[in-house]
């Protein structure tokens, strides 16, 4: 594969050179036989710096915040801990090694911290949110009940969340019967139409990628509810989260469908295919799994915009299945709303909303990954096997007709479908 | 059909003089059809994203010609009262924009680097998936945090650093005595640090993956270059992936500060708004454009709203002259052709 391979001494190369071919000498019958190398990179001496280094680190923090100096708090404790890891671990190492190898090792270390700390972190705010919430979640109610008649003082097993269960999904219906057509013919139009008109459509829509989602709810609060005199609404709210997820969705379907091999377009065309059958019959079901992908992902991100809903949706504590009239509430709002509480049951159920949430979004996401995750053309082995299966089917059917047809019309026939 | 040698038959004495032909495809009726349904949607989306901007313009000029100039430097908000502009906002949102982006690059370098370099075969698809999944976990979760867990923990953190390093002047906090053992702590809640810790666990994600994506394509032939040359690890990564990654780094990062000065209900979550610039980043009170209009659109007139638009047509013209860069500077560079960001 690399060059390399190719010059190691004593493999031959085709070419016949003037040394001809050089074998490795034989081996003596009986010599002993040659022990096997250990290729492992780790050496146990490295393992006992990493242990060292850590123990001498945590006794030393240790005596320093007990006995030697005023200090408290964990993130205190943490940090210095790390610090004289890194000192104590760079000291043993340069027993012996040299200089480039001793930071070579540092910054390994230093890199495996970092991530740690950002991948613990990200789970701990997750964890966080789920572990308050289940204090809520157990109660059955919480899942088919709504606000109405709760009082703030209402202990959890009344009232519940369905209400906000119901206006997420309404909203992102809404959303996504705009978003999925609009968007997807945008970015056809990007790749099939190529020009410079196309070319400023794509620009914009790149730049509205940076749009902040509060920009999005108060365009529709200003245009919708102030200038049009709607009242505020689940309608607003999917208009506003549409402005939002229209961009993302056409920059990520625009890149998937850029990922589609121009030889199989080509294929379609050299077989006498216009424009329109190669986009439906070739193009978007080579990059359906991504497009798939690129929607349920701007899903999740719709999902769990709080801004945008904020100003278009209004609040209520009713269940409201009516998108037209009267104000609606989703999930991230009822979050939003219910932590705003000062009771302590009332900042549960919100806890236990945002876990739903994301268990929600969760859910989205790995759908999105067990559709997508893979390029265009790259298929499971349940499609492989339905692609020969219709395979066998296409060929079966060609001998049926091939043995229908009277021998002498082929030239006119062959070219009807 | 081999065994035919093309001859060309011309006519003797008249040498056909080749023309370029106009190449012109008949297009059926059909694919005129679907070219211009296409059309017609990529016009319509052109028009939605340009009523936004149009829109928010023409709203907005109600408000800037009341004020002119001086409602980039006017820190208090008072429209209807006729004194209103975003100098104090604006400093808030860039600051806390900055916090959160110095927390967050150098964390997301490490965890890219990470990912593309050190991780085990076996879980860097899992680690990817889950770096992705966390730019997708909602803002308000990250905001429930903040308000209800970091607020209260990192106060320890605020009064050492304003203790021992208060002598700068952006971390000196007002208004309590670190010698006072009965000092309230209240001072250092809801301050630009926390919002700014906030925000970054929320950019991170983005950044990170970016990152990421341009180390991971680093050419191979370079990494094995540096290790032929015997180089370490860390020596093969400073000297091919980084320079190889600047471009992304840089663009990420931009990425990471447009998504950082937009967030709203993070922020608003956690700070505690004033309306004067307050550049003192461990004490209480900060804000930024969004947590305005989401604080304030309640009950705003006519006239307050066209002042709100106002302050969102800056923060955007923000984020979009921030995206914009980003993009050209992930273009421009050497492993940009490819990337998507």
């Amino acid at each position: 594969m690399t060059a390399v391979d190719l010059r190691t001494p004593g493999v031959s190369t085709d070419e016949p050179t003037t040394g001809g071919t050089t074998l490795p000498p034989p081996v003596p019958p009986g010599s002993p036989e040659e022990p096997r190398r250990s290729l492992v990179m780790l050496r146990t001496s490295d393992i006992f710096a990493l242990v060292g280094a850590a123990a001498a680190a945590l006794a030393i923090t240790f005596l320093l915040f007990t006995q030697l100096l005023p200090f408290d708090g964990a993130i205190g404790f943490v940090v210095i801990v790390y610090m004289l890891f890194l000192a104590i671990y760079a000291l043993l190492v340069s027993l012996d090694e040299n200089g480039p190898a001793v930071r070579d090792k540092v910054a390994a270390v230093a890199i495996h911290g970092l991530a740690l700390l950002m991948g613990g972190g990200l789970v701990f705010v997750v964890l966080y949110a789920i572990g308050r919430g289940l204090e809520a979640l157990p109660y059955l109610n919480f899942y088919v009940e709504d606000l109405r008649v709760t009082g703030p003082l209402d202990p959890l097993d009344l009232g519940g969340i369905i209400h906000g269960i119901a206006g997420t999904l309404i909203m992102i219906s809404i959303a996504l019967a705009i978003t999925i057509p609009l968007g997807i013919v945008c970015a056809v139009f990007l790749n099939e139409i190529p020009g410079r008109f196309s070319r400023l459509v794509r620009t914009v829509s790149e730049a509205m990628t940076a749009l902040p989602s509060i920009i999005a709810g108060l365009f529709i609060y200003a245009t919708w509810i102030m200038a049009l005199g709607f009242d505020q609404s689940g309608l607003a709210a999917g208009l506003a989260i549409t402005v939002m997820m229209l961009p993302i969705v056409i920059r990520a379907s625009d890149v998937v469908l850029r990922l589609v091999p121009g030889t199989l377009k080509e294929a379609s065309y050299a077989v006498g295919a216009g424009q329109w059958r190669t986009v439906w019959h070739v193009t978007l079901p080579t990059a359906r799994s991504g497009l798939m992908t690129s929607i349920i992902l701007g899903t999740a991100r719709g999902i769990g915009e709080t801004s945008p809903v904020l100003l278009t949706a209004g609040y209520t504590a009713a269940i409201n299945l009516d998108p037209l009239s009267g104000p609606m509430v989703s999930l991230p709002l009822l979050v939003f709303e219910l932590v705003k509480n000062p009771q302590p049951d009332m900042i549960a159920r919100g806890f236990g909303t945002a876990a739903v949430l994301m268990v929600l979004v969760l859910l989205l996401f790995a759908l999105g990954r067990a559709i997508g995750g893979r390029g265009p053309g790259q298929l499971t082995r349940r499609q492989q096997h339905r692609r020969v299966l219709a395979s066998r089917r296409d060929a079966e059917r060609f001998r049926s007709r091939e043995a229908a047809r009277p021998r002498f019309a082929t030239n006119e026939e062959g070219n009807t479908r | 059909m081999s065994t035919t040698t093309t001859t060309r038959v011309e006519p003797e004495g008249q040498v056909a003089e080749d023309a370029p032909r106009t190449l012109k495809a008949a297009i059926g009726p059909t694919d005129r059809v679907f070219r211009g349904i296409s059309r017609g949607g990529g016009f319509a989306v052109l028009a939605v994203m340009s009523l936004i901007g149009v829109f928010l313009t023409f709203r907005a000029l109600q408000a800037l010609r009341e004020a002119g100039w001086s409602f980039v430097t006017t820190e208090a908000w008072e429209p209807d009262g006729g004194e209103f502009g975003i100098a104090a906002v604006l400093v808030g949102t860039i600051l806390i924009a900055l916090v959160a982006i110095a927390i967050a690059v150098p964390l997301a370098v490490g965890t890219a680097l990470y990912i593309s370099e050190y991780a085990p075969a076996r879980i860097k698809r899992t680690l990817i998936s889950m770096v992705d999944l966390m730019a997708a976990v909602p803002s308000v979760v990250y905001g429930l945090w903040g308000a209800f867990f970091l607020q209260w923990n990192i106060l320890g953190l605020s009064r050492w650093i304003s203790t021992w390093f208060g002598w700068i002047p952006f971390l000196s906090v007002e208004g309590t005595d670190p010698r006072d053992p009965l000092a309230t702590e209240t001072v250092y809640t809801a301050s630009t640090l926390i919002a700014g810790i906030v925000v970054a666990m929320m950019v991170t994600p983005i950044t990170c993956s970016v990152m990421r994506e341009v180390f991971s394509q680093a050419p191979a032939g370079e990494r094995e270059g540096a290790y032929a040359l015997g180089a370490t690890k860390w020596g093969m990564i400073r000297s091919v992936v980084l320079p190889y990654g600047k471009g992304g780094m840089i663009g990420g990062t931009m990425l990471g500060l447009g998504r950082a000065l937009g967030e709203t209900i993070g922020v608003y979550l956690v700070i505690s708004p004033v309306f004067v610039i307050q550049p003192r980043i461990l004490e209480s009170g900060t804000s930024s454009v969004s947590s305005l209009i989401a604080l304030r659109y309640g009950e705003s007139s006519q006239f307050e709203l066209s002042a709100l638009m106002a302050a969102g047509l800056a923060l955007f013209l923000m984020t979009l002259v921030v995206n914009f860069a980003a993009s050209s500077i992930i273009a421009r560079s050497r492993s940009g052709a490819v990337s998507d960001a």
